[in-house]
């Protein structure tokens, strides 16, 4: 297939860590093929800055196929960039024009602090998980795998929310830092399932408290975590979420 | 000759007698024994959190920022159990034997035997932890067929088995970090095993975030690190995945086995210009459908689409009328390598074949219609209805093409060509999964012991978590029951001060030699010689200039390499340099180990030993062993064989025409 190179200017946050200020700093990058993706394409600046004696610009990523939600990145201004259902490590330089400006931020949220330059810790979401993310089964109890059937709508909407890859889109989209998608597809994934139903109500109500505890905002239905997601997690599981959080709170001992 | 430690006995009985007379740790002295776990994928994730409510105190350790993000996580296809629940013949036998017959006749019968007993107990776990399987309408669950089989039994959750597997495991890790008895170090590296006596005892790890580094004890370490894969620079495997800890343990004294055993996997996106960071994988089931082929021309350099049937070749159907496009990975990929090598490789880089869905695509519509019950249907309301079911099956493949080539694979053949993706070989364990040095352990993707020398398709899923869930918890046991009475050592002792030291001197050393030449660089050029000499096919001559490659680029990246920034910071170029290092190193065994197997088998396929129409051609009377390789010093190892013995299946030459 016939590819175009492109000549772009880049913005990007770079700061060198926690605990100093960051800023923009202007990049300009040449003979970009189109046929490389976006992270390929910082790859090439990383390169040049690191033969140059510069320091390479932080940022994470990991499998590069979209599923480990391990890259991140704020690229002008929407997390995980301009294609929609998309991840950063797949989106593909394609998608800009000869001559564009892009602007790269890190994922701009008070419970997701900045490690160095584009990468930050999202600690907090593996704090959410252990407030009761779970089932509480051991290894080695459980029954034969057909002993219970589960209908296929419930194990079909069980798995659209357990898709979730937890690269943490959501909460750098909602102008109030919310995890709420995140939460919801957690708790949906769970209450759906017949193995999620002994512990329901108190998995929903700690891991709400553990969300509220880590300094994520609250919720205003605006939906732009639903159109960030890379996974396409539906908004419908916030409302699932809302309900099981109601129940568990008027029928609760 | 290595001892495997295989108990005696009946095969169906061994795994069994095994647990009915090992040595048991009582769960007051569990509580005081620190284990150390490296890796959170699934072998990681299972074994740590096992342990965990066993109640073992367990340290694990990752590279990334969660546990989640291990690269098990990227498995597509579907993990393998003998429940036979479709009620077509499956049963623990058959898939042990399928497993074995699928290496290529160099697997331990053992242990094969026992991941087949424990497979179905995998199912269950993972549904009670609440793994949402794909289901029938009747709520059961679904299963699919893979290659190398002739059963159904193949358990998935769409098109990422591997993320919910993960996510299983991951939760119920997380489950014990609450309760106490994990913690989790996210963002640490192993850089070096502490042996004490000639056991270990510990490891020293690297905080990436603040540099520092940490020294650990424990009764034991896990290392379940995963595969080598990257030693290419181009695979499927994750831009972390490394051979760090496996290789610290080699350098330790743990003999490293059949490392030149390297699955490529024949349907990748292929690689499209020098900026190219990793490939992709096209999941094994689009064989089913697509069908693959090159022109009959010699650089016919006309589009796809206007080559007229007849001056098309479909290749393996030519040469395989029997299997066809489903033959296994190691002979589909060598037969594109082949095409393409003579010239009929297709789009810019030549080194691509097509993957063609157009018969698929009107056999469905036809098919459409006559469900639908249609009359006067044109050609092209056919070829729509066929495409809506092709996107119905394979929708999600097809668009994570398009958005990496740019191409519409509804309207041109995909282009593939074959990618690194598994590595058979790793750390040599016994049937404890233990190394030969003892306290020292090595689960899933990082041992070697359970594929020989091609791995079946929903088979590496099925290997880490039999390893983590339900091995390792009886096998360590049966060692830690000898430790109760030596007290814990405090990491004050003067072998954890020497190992800290000595993982210090190595890092200022690599920042120090501010060279010109940048990490990636060297890992590139290593890739291609490893790509070009120890990749898809060998010869004694190209292993044996590899070998000085490898060990010319040794030298100049020790004295040429530039690493930004500094020791104590988050410095993802120093972690990288680190692995390159060591890759570089295993480069060279692995090409050492290809040389000295003057056979083929599986994904090892040395061109001076293939029959007379070009297939693997092994020598069982010969090299029926697992290569041990144990480091005697700078560019030196010495060769431990593990006889293999055969007391049940009987091996014969694969033959898929």
């Amino acid at each position: 297939m016939a590819h175009n190179n492109l000549n772009l200017k880049l913005k990007v946050w770079r700061q060198k860590n926690a605990n100093t200020t960051g800023a923009f700093v202007k990049y300009d990058v040449n003979d970009i093929s189109d046929e490389m993706s976006f992270l390929e394409m910082l790859d090439v600046l990383n390169e040049k800055l690191i033969v140059t004696g510069e320091e390479p610009i932080a940022f994470d990523h990991d499998c590069r196929e979209g599923i480990c939600g391990m890259c991140s990145l704020y690229i002008d201004g929407k997390p995980h960039g301009p294609w929609e259902a998309n991840t950063t490590c797949q989106l593909h330089m394609r998608a800009f024009k000869d001559g564009d400006t892009i602007t790269i931020e890190p994922w701009r949220s008070n419970a997701f602090p900045i490690v160095k330059d584009l990468t930050v810790d999202r600690g907090a979401f593996d704090r959410i998980i252990q407030a009761g993310g779970y089932v509480s089964v051991n290894t080695g109890n459980a029954v034969d795998g057909n002993s219970l059937p589960i209908n296929k709508d419930n194990a079909d909407a069980s798995f659209a929310a357990a898709m979730c890859i937890g690269c943490g889109a959501c909460v750098a989209a909602c102008k109030n830092s919310s995890a709420m998608l995140f939460l919801s597809a957690k708790v949906s994934h769970l209450a759906l399932l017949p193995q999620g139903e002994p512990e329901r109500k108190s998995r929903v109500l700690n891991m709400v408290a553990q969300m509220d505890k880590e300094g994520f905002g609250s919720c205003t239905n605006t939906g732009a975590c639903e159109a960030a997601c890379p996974k396409e997690i539906s908004i419908a599981n916030i409302a699932r979420l809302n309900k099981e959080y109601l129940r568990a709170g008027l029928t609760a001992e | 000759m290595l001892n495997a430690k295989i108990p005696a006995g009946k095969l169906e009985e061994k795994w069994v007698d095994y647990k009915g007379h090992c040595k048991l740790v009582n769960p007051a002295n569990k509580r005081k024994m620190e284990v150390i776990v490296v890796g959170t994928g699934l072998a990681g994730a299972s074994a740590a959190a096992s342990l965990g409510e066993l109640g073992y105190k367990v340290k694990a350790f990752c590279f990334q920022d969660s546990p989640r993000r291990a690269h098990s996580i990227a498995a597509q296809g579907g993990i393998n159990a003998a429940k036979n629940y479709q009620n077509d013949g499956d049963s623990v036998f058959r898939l042990f034997y399928d497993t074995i017959k699928g290496g290529d006749y160099r697997a331990r019968e053992g242990n094969v035997h026992r991941l087949a007993e424990v497979s179905s107990n995998i199912i269950d776990q993972c549904v009670a932890q609440g793994v949402p399987f794909a289901r029938e309408y009747g709520g059961l669950l679904s299963n699919r067929s893979f290659g190398g089989t002739q059963v159904q039994r193949t358990f998935y959750a769409a098109g990422q088995t591997g993320q919910q597997l993960l996510i299983g495991a991951y939760q119920a890790l997380e489950r014990q970090v609450a309760l106490g008895n994990v913690t989790m170090y996210a963002r640490h590296e192993m850089l070096d095993v502490v042996k004490i006596d000639g056991k270990a005892k510990g490891i020293i790890a690297r905080n990436l975030i603040t540099g520092e580094l940490e020294k650990h004890f424990g009764y034991a370490v896990l290392l379940c690190t995963g595969g080598y894969g990257n030693v290419f620079y181009l695979s499927t495997n994750a831009m972390g995945s490394n051979v760090t800890a496996a290789w610290k343990a080699h350098k330790q004294g743990a003999y490293f086995a059949n490392p030149c055993f390297t699955q490529i996997h024949p349907t990748c996106i292929p690689v499209s210009g020098d900026h190219q960071s990793k490939l992709t994988l096209m999941s094994e089931s689009l064989r089913n459908d697509g069908r693959i082929w090159v022109p009959k021309a010699k650089g016919d350099n006309r589009k796809s689409i206007d080559i007229p049937e007849e001056e098309r070749d479909y290749y393996l159907e030519r040469r395989y009328p029997a299997f066809g496009n489903l033959v296994p990975r190691d002979v589909a990929s060598r037969a594109a390598k082949e095409r393409c090598d003579a010239g009929y490789g297709v789009g810019t880089s030549k080194q691509a074949v097509y993957l063609d869905f157009a018969a698929a695509i009107e056999r469905y519509g036809k098919t459409e219609v006559s469900k639908q019950g249609l009359s006067n249907v044109s050609h092209e309301e056919i070829i729509a209805l066929g495409k809506e079911v092709v996107k119905e099956k394979y929708g999600n493949l097809f668009d994570m093409y398009a958005k990496i080539t740019g191409e519409n694979p509804y309207e041109v053949p995909m282009r593939i060509y074959p990618a690194v993706h598994y590595t058979m070989g790793g750390l040599w364990v016994d049937y404890e999964l233990q190394t030969n040095v003892p306290g020292l352990y090595a689960l899933g993707e990082a041992n070697f012991s359970d594929h020989g020398a091609n791995r079946l398709g929903a088979s590496a899923l099925m290997q880490g978590l039999a390893d983590g869930y339900f091995v390792v918890p009886y096998t360590l046991g049966n060692n830690l029951a000898d430790e109760i009475y030596n007290a814990p050592i405090p990491t004050s002792h003067p072998a954890f001060e020497a190992a800290e030291k000595a993982v210090a001197d190595r890092i200022n050393t690599l920042k120090n030699i501010n060279g010109k030449q940048s990490v990636e660089s060297f890992h590139k050029r290593l890739g291609k010689i490893i790509w070009d000499k120890c990749g898809m096919a060998r010869n004694a001559e190209g292993l044996k200039q590899a070998i000085a490659e490898v060990q010319a680029l040794k030298k100049e990246f020790w004295s040429d390499v530039r690493i930004p920034g500094e020791i104590n910071e988050f410095n993802p170029e120093l972690d990288k340099a680190n692995r390159v290092a060591d890759f570089i190193e295993l480069g060279e065994l692995m090409c050492v180990d290809a040389l000295a197997r003057d056979e083929s088998c599986g994904g090892h396929f040395r061109e001076e030993y293939q029959t007379p129409d070009g297939e693997a051609l092994r020598d069982d009377e010969n090299f029926m062993y697992v290569a041990a390789w144990e480091t005697t010093g700078e560019h030196e190892w010495a060769l431990h064989k593990e006889e293999l013995k055969y007391e049940v299946i009987k091996p014969s030459q694969r033959n898929y025409k």
